[in-house]
C-alpha cells in the first residue's frame, strides 16, 4: 500500500500559559492520502486549528511545545525541520487558509501583489512568469484575471471573492496539500456552497489533497472522503464519510448529529449537555466521560484506544468495544 | 470624496485655524501689562513722544479697528515692524527661518530613521539585545529635557572629547575663506548645491550636536510607537496567512507589518514635528544657532509683540501644514482610509 501524503502520528502538544500547562493535543493520529479530502470536525476548542497549525509549524515557539509524535509529509518528519526549511515548505508543499478571509489578506497591499509575492518567494521566476502563474491560480478558483481584480485591495472585494483569493494564493505554487480551516464559516450560506464546490474542484482538477476543518458536520459530510471527529484534543472516531455518518459509533459523534438542525425544527437546536473540559486539568481516562451517556466505570480511568470496528472505521470508546466485542477485519485484497 | 475636494476643504479649514490663532495671539499680547510704545522708545523718552508713537503704531484706536488693520496688513505681507530690531517682521522671520528649518529637518530625519528602524528591529527581535538596548535609549531620549541633553552633549563632545563644535552654524574662518552663496538660506544645503564642499563639511559638522539634542525626544517616541504598532500588526491574521504561505519572516516584518504600522507612527511624527518647532527654541539658544528660535526668545523677552505674533503665526502654519501632509500620507498608504 502506498504511504499517505500526510501522516500525523500520536501528536502531543502543550501550551505553557499563566494558568498552567494546557494539554491541547493528546495523541492525535491522522492520515491524508493523495487527492483525498479529510474532514476534521468537532466542537470549537477541541484542537482542530492547532492541529493544522502544528503541521505547518505556525504555532508560537515560546508557548507551544510538541512533546511527542511525528508529522510525516511524504515520509519526512516536519517536526524535525528548521524554521527556514519549514518556510520553504509552507505555501509550496502545504498551504493553509483561514476562517476570516478579510482578516487573512493584508489590507494595504493589492491582491495581485500579495499573490505574486507568494509565487516569487518559492520560485525564481520573472515578474511575467509569476503573473502568469497567478492568473492560472485565479482562474482555477473561478476569479477573473483582469487588472481591476489584481489592482484591488481586499476590502473592495466580496467575502466569497476574498476567500477565493486566499485559495488562489494557497494553490499558486501547486501545493499538493491544502489545510482549510473553517473556510466557509464567515460566509453567507449561498457563498459557502460555492466555496465547498471549489474545494471539490481543486481536488478533481488539480488533485489537491485537503484537510477541511469545520465544526459543521453537514459541511464535512457533503465534501469529504473521510471524516475524523475530535474531542478535547483527541481523535475519537475516524473513517470513511459514509461510515462515520451512517454508522457513527462514538457517543460523542452521535451527540454531534443530534445537534444538527433537522428539517423545519431548526429553532430547537439541541446541544450536548456539559461543556468542553478545561485542558489544563483534563478528565482522566476518556476525556468525554463526564458528558457521556454511555459512561462505564473503565472510562473514568483508562484511555480508550482507537479500535477498528469496520474497514478503515476506527473508534476510541470502551462502550463501543464492549458492544461489538473483538472484531475480525477480513484481510485486504 | 475626491482628493481635490478634500484638499480644498482641508485648506479652507486651515485658513480658519490660522484666523483663530491670529485672534488669540493678538488679544493675548494686548492683555499683557506692558506698553509697546514705551518699549519702542526705550527707557529715556519724553511724555509727548509716547503719545506720538502710540498714534503712529495705531495703539490709540479701538482693539477692533487695530485687529482689522492688523489682519489686512498680514494679508498684504506687512507683518509690522519689530519693536526690537526695527526691521520688518516678515523679513526678520524669512531671514531666521531657514537656519531653524535646517536644524528641525535634520533632527526629524535623524529621529525618523533612528526611531523607525530601531522600533522595527525591536519588534522583529522582541526581547533581544536591540530591543532592550533601544528601550534604554528611548527612555533616556524621552525623559531628558532637550536643554539638559544639549548641555550634556556639549560637555561630552566638546569639553571632554573635543570632537564637535558647539556654537553657530559655521566656523567664522571657513565662512571667510569659503563664503556660501545664499540660495535657500539653509547653510548645509546651499554649500552642497553650490559645490562648496569645505563649507559643507564644516556646516554639517556644526549641525551634529544641535541635531542630536533636538532629535532625542522625537526619536524615542517614534521608536516606541513603531515598536508597539509593529507588535500589534504582527499578531494579525494576515501576518499568520503570509507565514502560512511561506513568505520570509524578514519580508513579513519589514514590509507587511511595517506598512500597516505606519499610520500611528506618522501621526506621532506629525506631533514630533510640532514639538521640535518649539524644542528648537532652547537648542538654538544653547548652541547660539542663528534661527527663528533665538529670534523668538529675544522677542518674547523684550515683549516685542509684532515679532511674537509673526513667529506664532509661522509656527502655527507649519504645524497645520505638517498635519495636512501627515493625513495625506496616511490616506496614501492605507487604501481603506476615506478622506473626509
Ligand atoms: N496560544 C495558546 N495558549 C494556550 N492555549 C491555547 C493557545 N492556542 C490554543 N490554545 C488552546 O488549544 C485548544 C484548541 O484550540 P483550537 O485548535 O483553536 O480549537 P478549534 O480550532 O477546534 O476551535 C483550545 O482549548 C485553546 O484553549
Ligand atoms: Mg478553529
Amino acid at each position: 500500500m502506498e504511504s499517505p501524503l500526510l501522516d500525523i502520528r500520536d501528536l502531543r502538544l502543550e501550551f505553557r500559559s499563566y494558568r498552567g500547562v494546557v494539554k491541547a493535543l493528546d495523541g492525535v493520529s491522522l492520515a491524508v492520502d493523495k487527492a483525498e479530502i479529510l474532514g476534521l470536525v468537532g466542537e470549537s476548542g477541541c484542537g482542530k486549528t492547532i492541529t493544522g497549525m502544528s503541521v505547518l509549524g505556525l504555532l508560537p515557539r515560546q508557548q507551544a511545545r510538541v512533546t511527542s509524535g511525528e508529522v510525516l509529509f511524504r515520509g519526512d518528519d516536519l517536526l524535525r525541520k528548521s524554521e527556514h526549511e519549514m518556510q520553504r515548505i509552507r505555501g509550496r508543499l502545504i498551504s493553509m487558509v483561514f476562517q476570516d478571509p478579510l482578516a487573512s489578506l493584508n489590507p494595504v497591499f493589492t491582491v495581485g501583489d500579495q499573490i505574486t509575492k507568494v509565487i516569487r518567494e518559492h520560485k525564481r521566476v520573472s515578474k511575467k512568469a509569476a503573473r502568469d502563474a497567478m492568473c492560472r491560480a485565479l482562474s482555477e478558483t473561478g476569479l477573473p484575471t483582469h487588472k481591476t481584480l489584481l489592482h484591488s485591495y481586499p476590502h473592495q472585494l466580496s467575502g466569497g471573492m476574498r476567500q477565493r483569493v486566499c485559495m488562489a494564493m494557497a494553490i499558486s505554487c501547486d501545493s499538493p496539500l491544502l489545510i482549510a480551516d473553517e473556510p466557509t464559516t464567515a460566509l453567507d450560506v449561498t457563498i459557502q456552497m460555492q466555496i465547498l464546490k471549489l474545494l471539490l474542484r481543486l481536488r478533481e482538477e488539480l488533485g489537491v489533497a485537503q484537510i477541511l476543518v469545520t465544526h459543521n458536520v453537514g459541511v464535512a459530510a457533503q465534501t469529504c472522503d473521510r471524516i475524523a471527529v475530535m474531542y478535547a484534543g483527541q481523535v475519537v472516531e475516524q473513517g470513511p464519510t459514509v461510515a462515520v455518518m451512517k454508522e457513527a459509533r462514538h457517543p460523542y459523534t452521535m451527540a454531534l448529529y443530534e445537534c444538527l438542525p433537522q428539517g423545519k425544527s431548526a429553532q430547537e437546536l439541541l446541544t450536548i449537555p456539559g461543556s468542553v473540559p478545561d485542558l489544563i486539568d483534563p478528565p482522566a481516562g476518556c476525556r468525554f466521560h463526564p458528558r457521556c451517556r454511555r459512561v462505564l466505570d473503565v472510562c473514568r480511568d483508562v484511555r480508550p484506544p482507537l479500535v477498528e470496528v469496520a474497514r478503515g472505521h476506527r473508534v476510541a470508546c470502551h462502550w463501543v468495544a464492549e458492544q461489538s466485542g473483538p472484531v475480525r477485519i477480513p484481510p485486504e485484497s | 470624496m475626491s482628493l481635490r475636494l478634500y484638499l480644498v476643504r482641508r485648506l479652507a479649514l486651515m485658513v480658519f485655524v490660522l484666523i483663530g490663532i491670529v485672534v488669540v495671539t493678538f488679544f493675548i499680547v494686548r492683555v499683557v501689562p506692558s506698553d509697546p510704545a514705551q518699549l519702542y522708545l526705550g527707557a529715556r523718552s519724553r511724555a509727548g513722544q509716547v503719545e506720538e508713537v502710540r498714534r503712529q503704531l495705531g495703539l490709540d484706536r479701538s482693539l477692533v479697528v487695530q485687529f482689522g488693520g492688523y489682519v489686512g496688513d498680514l494679508l498684504t505681507g506687512d507683518w509690522g515692524e519689530s519693536l526690537r530690531t526695527r526691521h520688518s517682521v516678515l523679513e526678520d522671520i524669512l531671514h531666521f527661518l531657514p537656519a531653524s528649518l535646517e536644524l528641525i529637518i535634520s533632527a526629524m530625519i535623524v529621529a525618523i530613521i533612528v526611531g523607525v528602524s530601531l522600533g522595527a528591529l525591536s519588534a522583529y527581535r522582541k526581547g533581544g539585545l536591540i530591543d532592550h538596548g533601544s528601550r534604554i535609549v528611548a527612555i533616556a531620549g524621552v525623559s531628558l529635557p532637550a536643554f539638559f541633553l544639549a548641555l550634556l552633549l556639549q560637555v561630552i563632545f566638546f569639553r571632554v572629547l573635543g570632537w564637535f563644535p558647539v556654537a553657530t552654524q559655521i566656523d567664522p574662518v571657513v565662512a571667510q575663506t569659503h563664503p556660501v552663496t545664499h540660495v535657500t538660506g539653509m547653510l548645509v544645503v546651499d554649500a552642497f548645491i553650490t559645490g562648496n564642499f569645505v563649507a559643507f563639511a564644516d556646516a554639517l559638522w556644526h549641525l551634529v550636536l544641535p541635531t542630536l539634542a533636538l532629535a532625542a525626544y522625537p526619536a524615542g517616541l517614534i521608536m516606541r510607537m513603531t515598536r508597539s504598532a509593529m507588535l500589534e500588526a504582527l499578531e494579525t491574521d494576515y501576518i499568520k496567512m503570509a507565514r502560512a504561505m511561506g513568505v520570509r519572516q524578514r519580508f513579513i516584518v519589514l514590509k507587511y507589518a511595517l506598512k500597516n504600522s505606519l499610520a500611528p507612527v506618522l501621526t506621532v511624527i506629525g506631533l514630533m514635528f510640532a514639538y521640535s518647532l518649539v524644542g528648537t527654541f532652547f537648542v538654538e539658544l544653547i548652541f547660539a544657532w542663528p534661527g527663528l528660535g533665538t529670534y523668538a526668545t529675544m522677542s518674547i523677552l523684550s515683549l516685542d509683540y509684532p515679532a511674537i505674533m509673526g513667529v506664532t503665526i509661522v509656527v502655527a502654519f507649519m504645524y497645520v501644514f505638517a498635519n495636512l501632509i501627515v493625513d495625506l500620507l496616511i490616506a496614501w498608504l492605507d487604501p481603506r482610509v476615506v478622506l473626509s
